[in-house]
């Protein structure tokens, strides 16, 4: 019963996506959804990153320094598995699982609310298409948005592991800098930003699924809220296994 | 004019609606009334499209639309203009981008001339005033008002309202039939309320159709509705004191 029930649920994700994706009826309507979506998707969403990377850069390398130190060890090993960690793991998938919280259940919300409150019914009587005018935006706003998210979150998470050096003295920003520019491959930086153009896919068209599917209240809407951030965490997780082994073999 | 045969819904065992045909004439304020769970909404909505019926067919100026393919469909839709229970103005919006907004959507016109458009159906409705203001800036009244004008926008051919009096005060509720009721003759339109408010009943009641338990009881109009004979009617009727009270002054 469980697999009809997925089957049937991705059926449904498939129909909605077909919907999706069709040419907007008004172009410049499609425009001024998809500015407002940059700002509240993206732009609103670069505080957060920035601290949460911030702090993740600055405690990534006190662990590389405490646990990795050695005399074997070369002194910018720390530097160097900080970097590796922040671009090939933790500013594209543990972010993106990040804004799957703050962004997907901002978007199963919206989307939810607008359902139980007749406004997508009232869309659908004028006669537009309301699944390609509410979430098409969505989608390609954050897909537009998530490099730069990433690329700052790479730049705050080193300008946290500097600041840590510089502060506690655990290690010299020279160390960290030979580290940093170790060896360094610009393709781990295209594998994060490639993994995060899925992962942003998977965020806006998993959580607008789960809002625009609701029936009921303002309870509903809640739980649609936290079984989307859920499944898009999954999600995540899921591709970011299979992206890896592609892209990094 | 819009007329609907031999239509049956059902939601599982249940039979929503049983059978229901009637007309639907231009210019005219026709009511659904019915208590609740009589099955308005259901008519309604399979009226609207927002439901396809298990059996019947709806026909708008003779046209089938439960055989039409969807492009067919997208198209008459921009020839209703629908009026929400809660009104459902979008919140993201303030209350001339929300009649603007089917302008925007579907109108060739100039900016300037939406923007006319919108303005005027806005005064029409007397809420120019209030045009930079937000959905939850508003009260119940102004939001229905707000409502109108955006239904109103692309000049529908059809105008459906859901419940428009709900939550409303007995005076704002005579001004929001007034307004469907001019409305509806002014443009010469097929409108078609669903209520429960014996006020309109009274008050813009040109067609009156009185469902109960998903079946089409009676039909006739304000004039002749207190007189009926229809047991159930009656029953739905003088379950209000004033009508009791007019009925029996009436009689003397």
């Amino acid at each position: 019963m469980m697999f009809v029930n997925s089957i049937s649920t991705f059926g449904q994700y498939l129909s909605l996506m077909h919907k999706v994706f069709a040419r907007p009826e008004s172009i410049k309507m499609f425009f001024k959804q998809f500015m407002r979506e940059i700002y509240q998707l993206g732009i609103n969403s670069i505080p957060i990153v920035l601290i949460i990377s911030f702090f993740i850069g600055a405690v990534i390398c006190i662990q590389m320094k405490l646990n990795i130190e050695n005399a074997w060890m070369p002194r910018f090993v720390a530097g160097y598995a900080t970097r590796e960690i922040l671009i090939l793991e933790f500013s594209s998938s543990i972010m993106c699982l990040i804004l799957s919280g703050k962004v997907g259940s901002n978007i199963t919300s919206e989307i939810g609310t607008m359902r139980v409150t007749q406004q997508i019914d009232a869309m659908e009587i004028m006669g537009v298409n309301s699944a390609n005018f509410l979430i098409f935006p969505k989608i390609t706003a954050l897909i537009t948005m998530i490099p730069i998210l990433v690329i700052f979150s790479i730049a705050a998470g080193i300008a946290g592991a500097y600041a840590i050096g510089m502060f506690t003295g655990i290690m010299t920003p020279d160390d960290l800098t030979v580290g940093l520019q170790y060896e360094f491959s610009q393709w781990y930086v295209w594998c994060s930003i490639i993994k995060s153009l899925f992962f942003a896919f998977i965020i806006s068209s998993v959580a607008a699924f789960y809002g625009y599917r609701v029936e009921g209240g303002s309870i509903e809407v809640g739980k649609a809220s936290t079984d989307s951030v859920v499944s898009c965490s999954v999600l995540i997780l899921f591709a970011d296994i299979v992206l890896t082994q592609l892209l990094m073999q | 004019m819009i007329e609907v045969k031999n239509i049956q819904k059902r939601f599982g065992e249940q039979v929503v609606l049983e059978d229901i045909s009637t007309i639907f004439e231009n210019g005219k304020t026709n009511l659904i009334i019915g208590q609740s769970g009589a099955g308005k909404t259901v008519l309604l909505k399979c009226i609207v499209g927002l439901l396809v019926p298990d059996k019947g067919s709806v026909l708008y100026d003779g046209r089938n639309v439960t055989t039409f393919e969807k492009k067919e469909r997208l198209m008459l839709r921009r020839e209703m203009g629908m009026l929400f229970q809660n009104a459902a103005l979008f919140d993201s919006m303030s209350v001339l981008e929300n009649v603007m907004f089917p302008l925007e959507m579907f109108s060739n016109k100039t900016y300037k001339e939406k923007l006319k458009r919108a303005r005027f159906c806005l005064e029409r409705v007397n809420m120019l005033q209030a045009e930079d203001k937000s959905p939850e800036e508003l009260s119940g009244g102004m939001q229905k008002r707000a409502a109108i004008a955006r239904a109103i926008a692309l000049g529908p051919r059809y105008l459906f309202c859901d419940e428009p009096n709900s939550g409303l005060d007995p005076k704002t509720s005579l001004i929001i039939d007034e307004l469907i009721h001019d409305i509806t003759t002014e443009y010469n339109i097929t409108t078609i309320v669903n209520t429960h408010d014996m006020n309109s009943v009274m008050g813009i009641g040109d067609h009156i159709t009185f469902l109960a338990n998903g079946k089409l009881e009676w039909q006739g109009n304000k004039d002749n509705i207190l007189d009926s004979s229809n047991k159930q009617l009656n029953d739905f009727l003088f379950s209000s004191d004033l009508l009791r009270k007019v009925k029996e002054k009436n009689q003397k």
